[in-house]
């Protein structure tokens, strides 16, 4: 057996803390380049916060983590692991469908139009991978949900269907479905930027209690008054590559390169 | 000018007056006049000539309406509707599913499937099918060293009735096919990828998530298609199957009272496609409830009439 964490990490040099490991990420579509060799380490229980003018490879870089995208070059590590491959002696095979999924489960994510299945009530939407992909009994499964429906401040919610919720709520649902699988760590692609901006902050209250918790998350934001508040590490992305990555605080209050002062100047 | 007078912008009692005593006269329209007046004449003259024309044979029509063999024959018009319908949705499913495939290979096949059922012509596919045995005079299975399993000969099991299902289903999978195709389009990508992200596996999510969304846009076309495929079963009169019409006519062949019958086959059609109608706008109220805020009511008692689970396996 391989792609073992212990493995990985002699071999690449995987810091033992290590929840989301990336060395020299690339990805193309077809002759269009969006990764050019992405390195980031996010440690467990913390949180990174990507910035950048929109094309940066930001949110690719954020679907390449949980394998929705393929990478074209590199090798992106969760816990220690890879997510689509299973790697034998310099060769790495992609896993089975069934064997990516369960890997999948355990990577939350949150995306920028919340995605809820429309066609299901709350309740339905928070119990459905539970019950079907994880195979939890439905009664556990809801008492789960309704304690998570009470973490994010919907219980009164729970019956209602998507559209019956305004986008914050429907964001804090989504974060309640993607709770639902106990996932190792949480990305988020924009999870505010459809929001109205008196929307904004309830969402990012839930978000800063996640990240009370302990739960590593990934957040592609616009909010960079979230990053300095919550952010153990800001990096700043522009053309495919890292320009700037550091403590989010020393960062915004002096950025070294002029890329990113330039960028922050337009967004603070 | 910065402060507005607000004494001048108050209109004074004899402004107040003048404005009510405005009376506003609608424009006066010659060409809906004149249409209406076409129109009621024109009324007036087509059911005069069917009162009055004797030739109609009313009374005959009556007579008939109720007739054995013409309720024999509605009988199989509705069991080939039903039979064809739900074989169409399932062949339909499947080759819906694989123009969606990520293989080229299972496209390819689907969208030549599609090409050809649709282009063919109705009547010569049921032709065709009806005089397969002139193709393929016995289909048989034979096994190596276990010698013939069974065989029978194409003639045998390609009965009228049989020809036409199988027909008019493949037919009509074409059609289906592309109207769950639309449906499956018009899922937003982000459901799919929400439901990846959570590591539902491809399958689980067609029909979990993606179907059940696309019922919504599949159901009014499909009941436009159910009410087209009851009028196109009238095509198996073709190959002798004594549906509705052929009934009709192997009346009118032996008694020369061809309109009454033509009528009384017009008066079942017109009832049956009315109560397929009036079913359609039920089914699209069901599958449109996630849609509507000002539903709620009915929903729930929807969803506690067809259990919480209906939805999904309406396909």
């Amino acid at each position: 057996m391989s792609n073992t964490p212990s493995e990985n990490r002699a071999r690449f040099g995987v810091p033992e803390d290590s929840m989301v490991f990336a060395r020299g990420v690339r990805k193309s579509f077809g002759t269009l380049d969006v990764l050019k060799g992405v390195d980031i380490d996010v440690p467990k229980g913390s949180v990174a916060c990507i910035i950048g003018p929109s094309g940066s490879g930001k949110s690719t870089f954020l679907r390449c983590i949980n394998h929705l995208e393929k990478l074209t070059g590199g090798i992106l590590l969760v816990d220690g692991a890879f997510v689509g491959y299973d790697l034998r002696k310099d060769r790495l095979y992609e896993v089975k469908d069934n064997e990516l999924c369960q890997r999948r489960a355990e990577i939350g994510m949150l995306f920028q139009s919340f995605n809820l299945f429309s066609h299901m009530t709350v309740m339905e939407n928070l119990i459905e991978a539970p019950v079907h992909v994880r195979r939890v009994p439905v009664e556990q499964a809801k008492s789960e949900a309704l304690e998570l429906l009470a973490r994010v401040g919907l219980s009164e919610k729970v019956d209602s269907y998507p559209r019956e919720l305004s986008g914050g709520q429907q964001q804090r649902v989504a974060i309640a479905r993607a709770m639902a699988m106990k996932p190792k760590v949480l990305l988020f692609d924009e999870p505010t930027s459809a929001l109205d901006p008196e929307l904004v902050g309830e969402v990012l209250q839930v978000m800063r209690d996640l990240a009370e918790t302990g739960m590593t998350m990934v957040v592609v934001t616009h909010e960079i008054g979230f990053a300095r508040e919550i952010g153990d590490q800001l990096i700043f992305m522009d053309g495919g590559v890292i320009v700037e990555e550091g403590n989010p605080r020393e960062m915004i209050a002096n950025p070294q390169s002029p890329r990113t002062k330039e960028f922050l100047s337009k967004v603070l | 000018m910065s402060k507005v007078d607000t004494s001048k912008a108050r209109p004074q009692p004899s402004v107040v007056e003048e404005v009510d005593r405005l009376v506003v006269v609608p424009r006066r329209n010659y060409g809906i006049w004149i249409g209406t007046a076409f129109t009621l004449v024109l009324s007036y003259f087509i059911l005069r000539a069917f009162a009055v024309n004797p030739a109609f044979g009313w009374e005959t029509a009556a007579g008939y309406l109720f007739h054995p063999s013409i309720m024999s024959g509605l009988m199989t018009t509705l069991v080939l509707t039903v039979v064809i319908m739900f074989l169409a949705i399932i062949i339909g499913t499947i080759v819906a599913v694989m123009r969606v495939s990520p293989s080229p290979v299972l496209r390819s096949f689907a969208g030549a499937y599609v090409w050809f059922f649709r282009g063919v012509p109705a009547l010569i596919q049921l032709i065709f099918w009806f005089n397969l045995a002139l193709l393929v005079r016995e289909f048989s299975l034979t096994l190596p060293f276990v010698g013939e399993i069974f065989s029978i000969r194409t003639n045998d099991f390609m009965t009228p009735f049989f020809s036409a299902v199988v027909a008019l289903s493949l037919c009509e999978a074409g059609y289906m096919a592309e109207i769950i195709r639309a449906g499956i389009k018009s899922v937003p990508t982000g459901q799919s990828e929400a439901a990846s992200a959570l590591g539902m596996p491809y399958r689980n999510i067609l029909k979990r998530i993606v179907l059940p969304q696309a019922m919504r846009f599949v159901v009014p076309p499909t009941g436009n298609e159910a009410i087209n495929l009851l009028k196109l079963t009238s095509l198996v009169t073709f190959i002798a199957v004594d549906d509705l019409f052929y009934s009709a006519q192997s009346i009118y062949a032996r008694t020369f009272e061809t309109i009454p019958l033509l009528i009384v086959v017009a008066v079942w059609y017109l009832a049956v496609v009315s109560i397929m109608s009036v079913g359609q706008h039920f089914l699209e109220r069901h599958f449109g409830r996630s849609e509507t805020r000002s539903q709620s009511l009915t929903t729930r008692f929807l969803r506690n009439a067809f259990g919480t689970r209906a939805k999904g396996a309406a396909t």
